[in-house]
């Protein structure tokens, strides 16, 4: 079994396919959607986690590419503001998943992307208004 | 064998005094023992770098032409005290904007007028015949005010709370957020870093103290507000929970947004991260047991913010080693913590006062007057009272 994140772009005319099905049906892939953003008439975005047979997601991956669905491996959409990051570790204390976290020793701010689940609990936690979500 | 301050300053002046960090001197200690620590170093440095909200400044925006007495004045839409004289005023950090509301305060603009920015300052006055203008509007920068000085009556909280959240909803506190049912802690303190951790009985640290305060040369000016030496102690005298505090004072023309940062905690209100350092000379073996003390050796109390009362019970106490760990045990469960002081800036500055006193020759300075000691005054509480029970 694989795992994989997947960005997806819906161009405005196919923003009301019914993806999630066509994963599940024809590709036999648990769908997890993370984030959406999907309103009929415009382009819209998805980051989705599926899992299942790694050949099932590459034909998953085609099947959508000829759908006119635009693809890609999920990008950083937690953004941290070095500059106005002061390093003081609010965001790990609210971050279940334990994607932010301190490194052992320096206290260094580690930010590990496969594990965040893009709850916007450090976004709004922030002291400093350093983190953003770009989707 | 002791040494005098005179002796220290000596050393320093002539460029050969031993100063090291605190995390430094605890590694010395453990590797050639305390005896042989205390007579090596003579001095050590200490570093916090957290939110504390009762900072601010005083500022001094020269007369304008005709002149202006000030009565309401704000700066970038933040409200700033008129009740000083005719362009004086004292900019509060937690201030929030009329505007923009807890997103921009009195501490964002101080923060831009160290990134140089110029902040627009609007005021109004009653008109007098020596300050007959009745209302301004303009622009000013840092450098055109005639004396800009951070005045913070509370900073370098010797020891704090670890925050946790007994209730079923999550709270929104000056310790960040709280999730229900114990789901996380957060605690506010550079552990054995921290300046009055360092020297827990007040020893060397007193009013007109050098120290760092935001990047700029300062000084101790008086006791901070909320100063409580009578906080239960360890063994070393460490208190265990929230105890002294430092009013400190520098001019904000020479500090730097790397230790001065504004702070919104959401639903709660606007902070500053200020970053302060002490130095502390190390005079006999007493005081250097002190500095020597790790994270393993500090403890702070537990306490349920879930119980919204001046008094919320306390849950027992954990070290600020086990804090760092990233999991305390509070009555059986496991809680995973999450600091809101920087510990990189912390160790920043320690190593910054570190430089100023081996490399530039930044002497030391006895106490002029010593804070209340243990066994002198507590917090008092406010009780709510009718003018007729007076």
């Amino acid at each position: 079994m694989a795992r994989r994140r997947l960005d997806l772009t819906f161009p405005p005319r196919q923003a009301t396919k019914p993806v999630a099905y066509h994963l599940v049906k024809d590709f036999d892939l648990t769908p997890n959607i993370l984030r959406a953003q999907i309103q009929p008439g415009q382009q819209g975005r998805m980051l989705v986690e599926v899992t299942g047979k790694r050949e099932s997601i590459d034909a998953a991956v085609e099947f959508l590419a000829r759908e006119g669905i635009s693809v890609a491996p999920a990008a950083a959409d937690i953004v941290l503001d070095t500059d106005a990051c002061v390093v003081c570790g609010l965001c790990t204390a609210v971050c279940k998943p334990g994607a932010l976290t301190l490194e052992e020793g320096t206290a260094a701010l580690r930010f590990d992307k496969d594990k965040c689940v893009y709850c916007e609990a450090c976004v709004v936690c922030c002291p400093r208004r350093a983190v953003s979500l770009t989707f | 064998m002791a040494k005098s301050w005179e002796e220290i300053n000596a050393r320093i002046a002539a460029g050969e005094a031993v100063v090291v960090t605190s995390e430094e001197f605890a590694e010395i200690a453990a590797d050639s023992g305390l005896k042989s620590a205390a007579k090596r170093v003579d001095v050590v440095t200490t570093g916090t770098f957290g939110p504390m909200c009762s900072s601010g400044a005083f500022l001094n925006f020269g007369h304008s032409d005709p002149p202006i007495k000030m009565g309401e004045i704000t700066l970038n839409d933040v409200p700033a005290s008129g009740g000083l004289a005719a362009v004086d005023t004292y900019l509060g950090a937690t201030e929030p904007s009329k505007t923009k509301g807890i997103e921009y305060g009195g501490a964002h603009v101080i923060e831009d007028l160290l990134a140089g920015k110029a902040v627009r300052l609007k005021a109004t006055g009653p008109g007098t015949d020596c300050y007959p203008r009745t209302e301004i509007d303009t622009w000013v920068t840092l450098d055109d005010l005639n004396q800009a000085y951070l005045f913070n009556p509370r900073n370098a909280y010797q020891n704090y709370a670890v925050a946790v959240n007994s209730s079923d909803r999550a709270l929104y506190t000056y310790l960040g957020t709280l999730l229900p049912h114990f789901g996380n802690a957060t605690y506010c303190s550079a552990g054995a870093l921290s300046p009055l951790l360092n020297d827990p009985t007040y020893r060397t640290i007193g009013v007109g103290s050098r120290c760092f305060v935001a990047g700029a040369p300062g000084f101790v000016a008086w006791q901070g507000t909320q100063h409580n030496p009578n906080q239960a102690r360890d063994e070393h005298g460490v208190p265990v929970a929230p105890s002294g505090t430092l009013a400190v004072i520098a001019d904000l023309k020479e500090a730097s947004r790397e230790f001065f940062s504004a702070a919104t905690f959401t639903k709660y209100g606007v902070s500053a991260f200020v970053g302060i350092g002490v130095p502390i000379p190390v005079l006999d073996e007493e005081i250097a047991v002190t500095l020597a003390l790790t994270d393993a050796d500090i403890h702070a109390t537990v306490f349920d913010y879930g119980v919204q009362r001046r008094s919320r019970p306390a849950l027992g106490r954990v070290t600020y080693a086990e804090l760092r760990s990233g999991t305390i045990e509070v009555e059986g469960r496991k809680v995973p913590t999450g600091p809101i002081s920087s510990l990189p800036k912390a160790r920043r500055i320690a190593a910054v006062l570190k430089e100023w006193i081996s490399e530039r020759g930044w002497t030391l300075s006895q106490p002029l007057m010593p804070l209340p000691q243990p066994g002198t005054q507590s917090t008092k509480p406010l009780e709510i009272r009718t003018e007729e029970a007076i």
